[in-house]
């Protein structure tokens, strides 16, 4: 394993120039910007445009993620984005940063043609950049899962449980969400926390998103879970829960919030507060893009009915729980947990794979998303409190 | 008691069985030593009843509760959005979870 040094000690396992538009009227600009060199230069970006405290801290995390090595923020200019303070905190690190504020730039064109120019440059810097070696205990790792069916808490979220239970024994921070898929869960998952003060930020947390989906009416069931044989949204939260595995859990942590040390951390993606600003996460990569705001150097992610989405920044490992997807959406698919239905692997062959895949994609390996280039981000709205200090026992 | 292989037992306590392969419609499934047939087609991820289970009890799966029973299950029955009710939140299907 190598990966890129930083200035706050931490390192990347990519060294890419992240692209990052301030609000959804700089987009194509950064899209242009970034154009075809999927490789080496990645959009991410905040489409609103009113001040949203998580959203510029998030912005902020992944601008400073270890994966990346420069950053361009592209500016429309009236935005209520405090650009000013993401470049300041980038600055701080000793990355390369630049600004462009397209009405400042002489409109569309010229602030594409800056900004390529710019991020040719770096892109030239970064791939003569040194690499240093890498252990797992210099890793984090998170897991989601999306387009569940009946299959994904049988074989592939299993599976995954068993590969953080393998990551954590070898000292790496392994982050699993999202507490509006465990409720159902509370009173298993309590007994696991690290302290006893710890199990009551667990179980609050998920009462916490019970009210929260109440309040909305709606969990984060879809219509596609139903057809794959899930019924309720505990059923579908046991499942989603195998993804944990076993080891204790250590921590619970917000979007943004960097595990301190190896071990097991719940994310809180509910927020805080009245209901406001709708869903919590809208779709599958806003908890990627949240695990990445956490340092996550890659993400698990189980599918049943077969997602094929990848991410910016950090590589995606897609896990089929399905052996019929599998076999037709393999060229997406990274493991074929499905093997497992079949009797031709067993959850700990499957476990060790997705270890195995990880040391690799830490070793410069690809994923197959990466591969296809799929580079999908989204962040939306919320408001959070701080963790109270019980979250992270020492 | 005799069971199809392709009912799966997660948890020894569990009142449900998982397919892990598919059901024709009409075929003739042996769940815990009686012939049941299925009016219509079951995929890969559906839960058949091992164990009755009595309106408004619990109906258990990971060996932990996945819901209340909304109707009486009998052993062999196909247990889903028909017979089986969340304690937290309804759940939303475009239809009835047909396989």
């Amino acid at each position: 394993m190598r990966g890129w040094l930083r200035s706050d000690g931490r390192k990347g396992i990519r060294n890419v120039v992240a692209v990052a538009y301030l609000v959804e009227c700089a987009h194509h600009v950064a899209r242009e910007v970034a154009g075809q060199d999927r490789e080496n230069a990645h959009v991410i970006g905040f489409p609103g445009c009113f001040p949203n405290a998580y959203a510029q801290k998030m912005m902020e995390r992944l601008c400073t993620h270890p994966n990346v090595g420069a950053v361009l923020l592209v500016s429309l200019g009236c935005e209520s984005f405090n650009r000013h303070q993401v470049e300041t905190v980038v600055k701080a690190t000793g990355r390369p940063v630049k600004v462009l504020v397209i009405q400042n730039s002489g409109g569309t064109r010229s602030t594409i043609a800056a900004g390529r120019a710019w991020v040719a440059e770096q892109v030239a810097a970064l791939a003569a950049a040194p690499t240093v070696p890498m252990s797992v205990s210099d890793l984090i790792v998170g897991t989601v899962c999306g387009g569940s069916d009946g299959t994904s808490g049988m074989t592939g979220n299993p599976a995954a449980g068993i590969a953080f239970d393998k990551l954590v024994a070898a000292g790496a921070a392994c982050i699993f969400e999202e507490t509006g898929e465990l409720i159902g869960c509370e009173a298993i998952m309590e007994q696991r926390a690290a302290t006893p003060a710890l199990a009551v930020e667990l179980r609050a947390s998920v009462e916490k998103a019970a009210r929260y989906y109440e309040t909305l009416g709606f969990g984060s069931f879809a219509s596609g879970n139903a057809d794959g044989g899930l019924t309720t949204i505990e059923e579908k939260s046991l499942g989603a829960y195998m993804k944990s595995g076993q080891s204790v859990i250590s921590g619970l942590i917000k979007p943004g919030d960097i595990p301190p040390k190896g071990g097991l951390y719940l994310m809180d993606v509910v927020p805080d507060g009245e209901v406001r600003f709708g869903f919590p996460n809208i779709s599958d990569n806003a908890e990627i893009v949240e695990m990445m705001a956490s340092g996550a150097h890659c993400t698990l992610f189980v599918t049943g009915r077969g997602s094929v989405v990848g991410s910016a920044l950090a590589p995606v490992i897609k896990i089929a729980a399905n052996p019929h997807m599998y076999a037709r959406l393999s060229e997406d698919m990274d493991i074929n947990a499905g093997r497992v239905l079949e009797g031709a692997a067993t959850l700990e062959e499957v476990g060790q794979e997705i270890f195995d895949l990880v040391i690799r994609l830490a070793s410069g390996a690809r994923s197959k998303s990466e591969e296809l280039g799929h580079q999908e981000f989204i962040l939306t709205y919320k408001s959070f409190e701080p963790i109270g200090p019980a979250c992270l026992p020492v | 008691m005799q069971t199809d292989p392709r009912l799966l037992l997660l948890s020894p306590g569990d009142s449900v069985y998982v397919l892990r392969g598919q059901i024709a419609a009409g075929e003739a499934v042996m769940v815990a030593g009686s012939v049941v047939t299925f009016p219509r087609a079951l995929g890969l991820g559906h839960k058949i009843a091992r164990l009755a289970v009595a309106k408004g009890d619990r109906v258990i799966k990971y060996g932990a509760p996945i819901g209340r029973a909304s109707q009486t299950i009998a052993p062999g029955d196909h247990v889903h959005l028909h017979n089986l009710a969340s304690d937290y939140t309804p759940t939303y299907a475009l239809n009835k979870g047909d396989a």
